[in-house]
């Protein structure tokens, strides 16, 4: 789409801006007192007006050919060949306009004989003006690009804290909430100090989660602590069918990590996996830090006929789009199942709270 | 010894957890006409448990290994009461149109509980008459539009058997069952073919005949067979009839 096309105003702000161009031009042919102001301005104001309309046409080799993308000679090549175009078709139009006047108004006899030793000026000032709008329309979409840069920028920004909001918001599943509490309404009879225990539990991992959302990035260390009471209380519903094994390298424990990240992957092991197998299974979670990044891996058994489940993918796709927001093509997210194991791999960068702070001020 | 006492009501407990089959026990514990058979920690459990036991109430989690609750109830049939439990309340419209007696919560309240099992006595005792649909047209009915099965649970006796609906050949009507042709075996199922129908994803399977659902990948060819009717030759050799108005949608399905 033509940027100035198609709006009026903006097309008659293009006029008002050849004005001037039109004045330099009648001044420039008048210069050699073979041609009188006023034969001047009457050729020189229709010119300009059919040549700005001429030279609209100049934004399309601009677009086809970006001038950050484009080999210089291609760039001189096309310009050069459109200005020549160009420039022909208005000092032709020039001499038209004169031997028309001349012939038709007495007063402007024999213009077209005195308009002659000036085409080659004429010819130009049409080349210079061509350019003159090719570098136009330039600025024109150098600009026009910083702008969408800076609505994306938006977009994205905007984007990454809606992910961030949703995972928060889908952290604690009302439904783990809910059994825990039957669990609990459970022992409350039979077990009391067990009842007492897991109420500990469950507040301890509420409270760990609440004082979340502001925070942009927590070290591994805090982010395990919170599994573990996750799992702390998931081990009282499940009992002797989950079992968790944790191999993780010491170096990694004081790296950054977006908070609740990889809880979810443990929640969807166990909601998707554990919970749908008789004997109940294990999860191994992996993590190591080697060349300035961290690889997660979470693992599980599951049941590959298990039937459905409505959240399936949810967390997964949370955790995923969250870690592309936020480190784009420096983290990388793979899930898929192999036989009755289902494992996810995740690497990101590996940032520290302390260098961050050291580098801030 | 009294002679009269009434009969007690037998019931089983369905959960994949532990605790939270105890507080259902102890919910229990203080109505003594009511005695707990048997306990089951997944689907497959408790179809056995049913169809050997012939409980007549069941007490069903929905979220379970092997078979979820729905899949439990479309097998054990309608003569056994059924009350649901979970802690999702996303299921509660699906659970009372498969004609559950109630939908309990997690946690489960005891006057909750109290009001289910008034209402699963008063089905019991006949009040409420017993539906004549069967329990798996009841589930097909139920089932979320847009959704269709991706597997098919069956039930032969006490033993349970889950057909991916990949591996379906094709399903045949018999009187008020369904016959399920799958890797060279029939499998019996108490379902009309028309409300099966509907639960399979119409880009997959064709009603080709009456009698006849066909599970598109293993046509091999079609032959004509008299002068108004044709025959789909399987991958596997089977024939099967088809209709006039099958072939023709079978052809706009085939052509396309």
């Amino acid at each position: 789409m033509h940027p100035l096309l198609g709006q009026l105003r903006r097309v008659l702000l293009y006029l008002v801006a050849w004005a001037p161009l039109a004045a330099l031009l009648a001044y420039l042919l008048s210069m050699t007192r073979q041609i009188r102001p006023v034969e001047a301005a009457v050729l020189a104001v229709p010119l300009c007006l059919f040549y700005a309309f001429f030279c609209l046409s100049a934004w399309y080799p601009c677009r086809t050919t970006p001038v950050d993308r484009t080999s210089f000679e291609k760039l001189l090549m096309t310009h050069l060949g459109g200005a020549l175009v160009a420039a022909g078709v208005w000092t032709f139009t020039a001499w038209l306009l004169a031997w028309i006047l001349s012939s038709s108004i007495n007063s402007f006899h024999t213009l077209t004989e005195r308009l002659l030793p000036q085409l080659p000026l004429v010819l130009v000032t049409g080349i210079l003006l061509y350019l003159l709008s090719v570098f136009f329309y330039y600025v024109l979409i150098a600009l026009e690009a910083s702008r969408t840069a800076e609505a994306r920028v938006m977009q994205m920004s905007i984007l990454a804290r809606e992910a961030e909001l949703k995972a928060l918001k889908a952290q604690v599943n009302p439904h783990f909430l809910f059994n825990s509490l039957n669990s609990i309404s459970a022992l409350t009879s039979s077990d009391p100090a067990k009842a007492r225990e897991m109420c500990i539990l469950l507040g301890d991992f509420l409270r760990r989660t609440l004082g979340l959302g502001e925070k942009s990035a927590i070290p591994l260390e805090e982010e395990m602590s919170l599994i573990h009471a996750f799992l702390a209380v998931e081990k009282t519903r499940f009992g002797a069918r989950l079992q968790m094994e944790e191999t993780i390298a010491q170096d990694s424990l004081s790296v950054d990590v977006p908070p609740l990240l990889l809880q979810p992957l443990i929640e969807n092991a166990i909601s998707h996996g554990i919970a749908n197998l008789v004997e109940g299974g294990w999860i191994h979670l992996n993590v190591g830090c080697e060349n300035g990044s961290v690889s997660i891996v979470v693992e599980n058994l599951f049941d590959p006929e298990a039937p459905m489940r409505r959240r399936n993918g949810v967390g997964l796709a949370n955790v995923r789009q969250r870690l592309h927001t936020r480190y784009g093509n420096r983290s990388t997210f793979a899930a898929g199942a192999e036989g009755d194991r289902f494992r996810v791999a995740i690497t990101l960068p590996a940032g520290k709270m302390s260098e961050r702070e050291v580098s801030a001020t | 010894m009294s002679t009269e006492t009434t009969p007690k009501i037998r019931a089983v407990i369905v959960d994949d957890e532990d605790l939270a089959r105890q507080i259902l026990r102890e919910f229990l514990s203080s109505h003594p006409e009511i005695e707990i058979v048997t306990e089951c920690s997944n689907g497959f459990e408790a179809v056995k448990a049913v169809a050997e036991l012939k409980p007549d109430l069941a007490f069903l989690d929905i979220q379970m290994p092997k078979l979820d609750g729905f899949e439990v109830l479309e097998l054990i049939g309608n003569d056994t009461a059924v009350i649901f439990v979970t802690a999702h309340d996303n299921f509660a419209i699906r659970a009372f149109e498969v004609h559950a007696v109630d939908y309990l919560l997690k946690p489960v309240s005891a006057v909750r509980f109290e009001a289910a099992l008034k209402r699963a006595k008063e089905r019991l005792e006949g009040k409420a008459p017993a539906n004549p649909t069967s329990a798996a047209d009841l589930a097909a009915a139920a089932r979320p539009p847009a959704q269709y099965l991706e597997r098919i649970p069956v039930r032969d006796g006490s033993r349970v058997f889950i057909i991916p609906v990949a591996k379906l050949d094709y399903v045949e009507a018999q009187d008020d069952y369904v016959a399920l042709a799958s890797e060279g075996k029939k499998h019996l199922k108490q379902q009309t073919i028309a409300s099966l129908e509907t639960s399979l994803d119409p880009s997959r399977f064709l009603r080709v005949h009456r009698s006849y659902i066909v599970n598109l990948e293993r046509v091999a060819k079609i032959e004509p067979y008299s002068k108004d009717s044709h025959v789909a030759v399987l991958t596997s050799g089977a024939q099967l009839p088809v209709s006039r108005a099958g072939y023709t949608r079978l052809r706009e399905i085939l052509d396309r």
